[in-house]
């Protein structure tokens, strides 16, 4: 038997080492983000042509993700605050809620959305403003599928009580990801 | 074995987070979804401006405050997060010009002031031309 050494319990900046690392991690996104973004609106404010390229995005189906991700974040909350409480089959279970979330998310995308931009002419190749359209929902796609199949690894242990700390950490990573969306949301599906 | 790895959370972690009402801010956030999709109907571009972007801006930091907890973390984290920020402004600061403008000092963009020059001369037929 070993103690764990202190860097991984409690780190100079006052707070444990995960929590620390989600928060590095997101800072890190945005600037990946916050570079995409910021490209998009250069071009955006000296392109006139993008308003009208936006004007072929579905924003219903922007809005109905935007709901599902909304959803899925509170469901991430929840789950942080049962294991919190120490009720360890509770967080998994909103755990499980939030992956299914991310899950019509993708399904959305990728079954029905991207399909029907690519069927209709609109593929990344297009123009400019459809190669950012891919480039950044597809990003943050990877994004939520990457979160998905953390969650599902995250889960099974902590409906056994164990590590209930990730399920805050992959909370916080998913409440970003669901931040980077609400900007993306605007930008692609109304602002035509 | 580690000494921990029968403890329901690793050390570190004890110290729990202050739960508000949840179900209440996404109300509140759906609630602002909602408007941010009707915005555009109102046909303003100003209106649709705040509609979907001030709004989006609102929505963040609901977001950051009462599920990701911003506002209770270290302020190493407050720094973390706004020296990031400060980045993006200065990518935006000093991609801009470039990306936005046709022409600089000792530099130029021959499509773009032809395009203007083509635009002034013929105002008509060059309506509805854009730079791509």
């Amino acid at each position: 038997m070993s103690a764990s050494p202190i860097a991984t319990t409690r780190t100079a900046a006052g707070m444990p080492t995960g929590r620390l690392a989600v928060w590095w991690v997101i800072a890190s996104e945005i600037v990946i983000f916050g570079g995409l973004l910021g490209s998009y609106i250069m071009f955006r404010l000296s392109h006139d042509a993008f308003a009208e390229h936006a004007a072929h995005t579905n924003t219903w189906i922007g809005a109905v993700n935007t709901l599902v991700l909304l959803t899925s974040s509170l469901f991430a909350v929840l789950g942080h605050k049962a294991a919190d409480a120490g009720d360890g089959p509770k967080a998994a279970k909103f755990l499980y809620l939030t992956a299914l979330g991310g899950l019509i998310f993708a399904g959305i995308k990728f079954g029905f959305e991207w399909p029907t931009e690519i069927a209709r002419g609109f593929t990344i190749s297009s123009n400019t403003f459809w190669s950012f359209y891919y480039t950044a929902a597809g990003i943050h796609a990877a994004h939520v599928v990457g979160g998905v199949i953390i969650m599902l690894i995250i889960a099974p242990r902590a409906k056994r009580n164990l590590d209930l700390q990730r399920v805050e950490l992959i909370g916080l990573y998913w409440h970003f990801v669901d931040v980077v969306w609400i900007f993306l949301f605007p930008l692609l599906y109304i602002a035509k | 074995m580690s000494l921990h790895d029968h403890a329901p959370v690793e050390p570190g972690y004890e110290e729990h987070t202050h739960h508000g009402n949840y179900v209440k801010i996404w109300a509140i956030l759906v609630v602002l979804l909602f408007v941010s999709v009707a915005g555009p109907f109102f046909g303003h571009p100003v209106v649709t401006l705040i509609t979907a972007f001030g709004i989006a801006i609102v929505k963040a930091y609901l977001v950051a405050k009462n599920f990701m907890h911003i506002n209770v973390a270290p302020r190493y984290v407050a720094y973390l997060i706004g020296t990031m920020l400060m980045f993006m402004l200065l990518f935006f600061a000093g991609a801009s010009p470039d990306v936005m403008k046709s022409t600089g000092t000792n530099w130029m963009k021959p499509a773009w002031v032809a395009a203007h020059a083509e635009a002034v001369a013929h105002p008509a037929a060059a309506h509805g031309t854009h730079h791509e």
